[in-house]
């Protein structure tokens, strides 16, 4: 599955990935790796990066300087090393769908097609990118909507359905074109506090499953419970990583870390 | 296209162009406000009346919206006298149509202006005691003129351009300037490209200048 | 006087065919080239862009009746001979192209953001994204400001008779030369306009209601 050139084990390399915006540093060469069937959380203050990382890995941002590879290969860039001049070259937009196919992404305003049911948004990549038969789209977007305990809700438009089933539907819209790596972006975000749950239900059960997650996530006890790696970001950079537990322990000798955990409980405990 | 541009003839006449363009202006700023008057009244009366002036108010509104302007000029300026025992001129007949004209859609404006105005700013209103007339004056009326001043904006650009349509009743506005020339001389292309230049300089500035009152009102409060 | 209307029906309801008629080109034809010029204003390379910019700017910079005598009387002086009728239809067209223009470009810029980067995460195209995610929500958005803006297509149309066409305004006018009937024709004329109308943006409320989930 992974490329013979290739010595690394990870599914996802992030490598010494950077990103201004004019002169403001968003990342600073931000390494990473994730290994198939891992959960890895980031958490961090706002405005530390952690979204922008995010969007990166499936190139709906382009970054200045780094590389990003899945299963060994580069993202957004085209292979090989740097032309002549330096400059990398974007892969076509062609490839850049191709490439995108290979990774879901859930994100916080839930973002469904609104002109489209909740089956009609699965299956729209399913015929349109994995070329298909709408029959079998139907089957298979119909299996994702029972996983995510929504099949009574398939012919729904999304404004008849709640936040919760709404980010539900975007979850199963996701995991049916079956990525690689599924990433969520502060899927909780936007939902109001007693809709969460199901939804994070949803997300352990595919963890349970060996679905290999990053996510972005203010939940807190989430992260802790469902997570095999945390990572802590801070100012464009990653603070701090690890299993939970050492990370919730590393607030004796990382200060940024203990100062964001600290106004996290005072807000949210 | 054997055409050669020669502009002296138009220059030559330019007065009449000129001359033209103040009076459209003229017309486009007495319509408005009158328009204002006619929408002001209107609105405030719409939304505090009953059942039976609001259709009347309604149907006053969409009449207007739903009839060709230039059928408004002729039907005032060939119609209405002989009915009404009454003689206006040209210019006269065109301002009253326009008016009638602006001050429908301007209902429309300050009606949705008013409706828009924060239900809580009324509340402060009745808190510090002040009575409903006084809320009108002081707290609904500035509120819904800040928030209509863009709409208000485009429907005198807008008034401005429809001016064109008083030289079908020989209002020696612009569009009859540049027609009078265009007979009179036949340098066609010419004056056409000048009018049109006037139109679009003379909207765009005063587009340009409304813009800057606009954001001076959004600051200064 | 009513016998002298009634003997004048048929002869507005000509006049009446030709409003409808060039009220209907003009909406099919600056459909099809706003559309485009829509969407090569939104999506297309900035040359592009600034032209379709630049073109809806002037266009509706102008009045309407100087776009007309300009087709009409500019175009011979150039070598180009249109018939009055294609000329008056050409000039309207131009007009209505350039608010079609700004319906698309509004239709198109409501659209989130999310949407599109939503398709781009199942790996869709450019062309995939724009055919089933943005224009089917878009059209929904263009739809209502569109219908209500055959009204002004309709209305338009009544300038047609300032260069000799017989259409509805020019059909009032001439029977108003044979019966001085001024006032009762200019009435009845201005409620057909009106039915017209009033139909047309009744027809595009109710069109607005049946999209309205859209707006969630």
């Amino acid at each position: 599955m992974a490329t013979s050139s290739n010595n690394s084990p990870a599914l996802l390399d992030i490598a010494e990935v950077s990103k201004s915006f004019g002169s403001v540093a968003v990342l600073r060469s931000v390494s990473l790796q994730v290994a198939k069937g891992e959960v890895v959380t980031i958490i961090g203050p706002s405005g530390s990066g952690k979204t922008t990382l995010l969007r990166c890995v499936n190139f709906l941002e382009s970054y200045d300087s780094g590389s990003i590879r899945i299963d060994g290969k580069e993202v957004g860039f085209r292979p090989g090393p740097a032309r002549n001049s330096g400059t990398r070259q974007r892969r076509s937009e062609r490839d850049l769908a191709a490439m995108r196919a290979e990774t879901g992404m859930v994100f916080q305003s839930f973002n469904l097609f609104p002109h489209l049911t909740a089956a009609g948004n699965i299956m729209l990549g399913l015929t349109k990118v994995r070329r298909k038969s709408s029959s079998e789209a139907r089957s298979i977007a119909e299996h994702w909507l029972g996983r995510v305990g929504l099949a009574h809700k398939a012919d729904s438009l999304p404004a008849e359905l709640s936040g919760g089933q709404q980010q539900r539907v975007g979850i199963a819209r996701a995991v049916a074109m079956e990525p690689k790596i599924l990433l969520l972006d502060e899927i909780t975000s936007a939902l109001d506090p007693e809709l969460v749950g199901e939804v994070l239900a949803v997300v352990k059960s595919l963890a349970e499953d060996g679905m290999t997650m990053v996510m972005v996530t203010h939940e807190m006890a989430f992260a802790r419970d469902a997570s095999s790696r945390i990572v802590f970001m801070a100012d464009g950079g990653v603070s701090a990583v690890g299993p939970p537990k050492e990370i919730l322990a590393a607030e004796t000798t990382n200060e940024r870390l203990r100062t964001f955990l600290a106004r996290f409980r005072a807000s949210h405990f | 296209m054997g055409y050669t541009l020669n502009f002296n003839l138009i220059w030559r006449h330019f007065d009449k162009l000129w001359g033209g363009l103040l009076l459209s202006l003229e017309l486009a700023v007495i319509s408005i406000a009158i328009g204002i008057v006619i929408g002001l009244v209107l609105a405030v009366w719409y939304v505090s009346a009953g059942r039976v002036v609001r259709a009347i108010i309604a149907a006053y509104v969409e009449f207007i919206r739903n009839v060709p302007l230039i059928l408004l000029v002729y039907l005032v300026f060939y119609g209405v006298p002989t009915v009404i025992d009454l003689a206006y001129s040209a210019p006269t007949s065109f301002v009253l149509t326009l008016s009638v004209y602006s001050g429908a859609y301007l209902v429309e404006v300050f009606r949705s202006g008013l409706e828009a105005v924060p239900r809580g700013q009324l509340d402060a209103g009745k808190a510090i005691g002040l009575t409903p007339w006084q809320r009108l004056i002081h707290v609904r009326l500035p509120t819904m003129l800040r928030i209509t001043l863009p709409a208000l904006s485009n429907t005198f650009i807008s008034l401005f351009k429809d001016t064109s349509i008083a030289s079908v009743i020989s209002v020696p506005e612009l569009t009859y300037g540049a027609q009078w020339i265009n007979f009179n001389t036949f340098r066609i292309v010419e004056v056409y490209l000048v009018t049109t230049a006037m139109y679009l300089v003379t909207g765009y500035t005063l587009l340009f200048a409304l813009r800057l009152v606009e954001r001076r009102f959004r600051t200064a409060r | 006087m009513l016998s002298q209307i009634l003997y004048a029906l048929p002869f507005l309801a000509e006049g009446f065919a030709v409003t409808l008629w060039v009220s209907l080109l003009v909406v099919v034809l600056s459909l099809v080239a706003g559309v485009l010029l829509g969407v090569g204003l939104v999506y297309g390379p900035a040359p592009l862009r600034w032209v379709v910019r630049i073109f809806s700017d002037t266009i509706r910079g102008i009045p309407i009746l100087v776009l007309m005598f300009f087709v009409y009387y500019g175009l011979p002086a150039v070598g180009v001979h249109l018939q009055s009728f294609w000329a008056a239809v050409l000039a309207l067209t131009l007009f209505k192209t350039a608010q079609v223009v700004e319906y698309v470009r509004g239709a198109v810029a409501s659209i989130p953001k999310g949407q599109s980067e939503a398709a781009m995460a199942i790996g869709l195209t450019f062309r995939q994204r724009l055919t089933s995610v943005i224009f089917p929500q878009a059209f929904r958005r263009f739809l209502p400001p569109w219908i209500n803006g055959v009204t002004d297509a309709v209305k338009g149309s009544a300038l047609v008779s300032l260069l000799g066409i017989t259409d509805l305004m020019q059909a009032i006018n001439q029977v108003i030369g044979r019966t001085y009937e001024a006032m009762p024709l200019y009435i009845l004329g201005a409620l057909i306009y009106f039915a017209v109308n009033y139909a047309l943006s009744y027809a595009s409320r109710r069109l607005e209601q049946r999209f309205a989930f859209i707006r969630d």
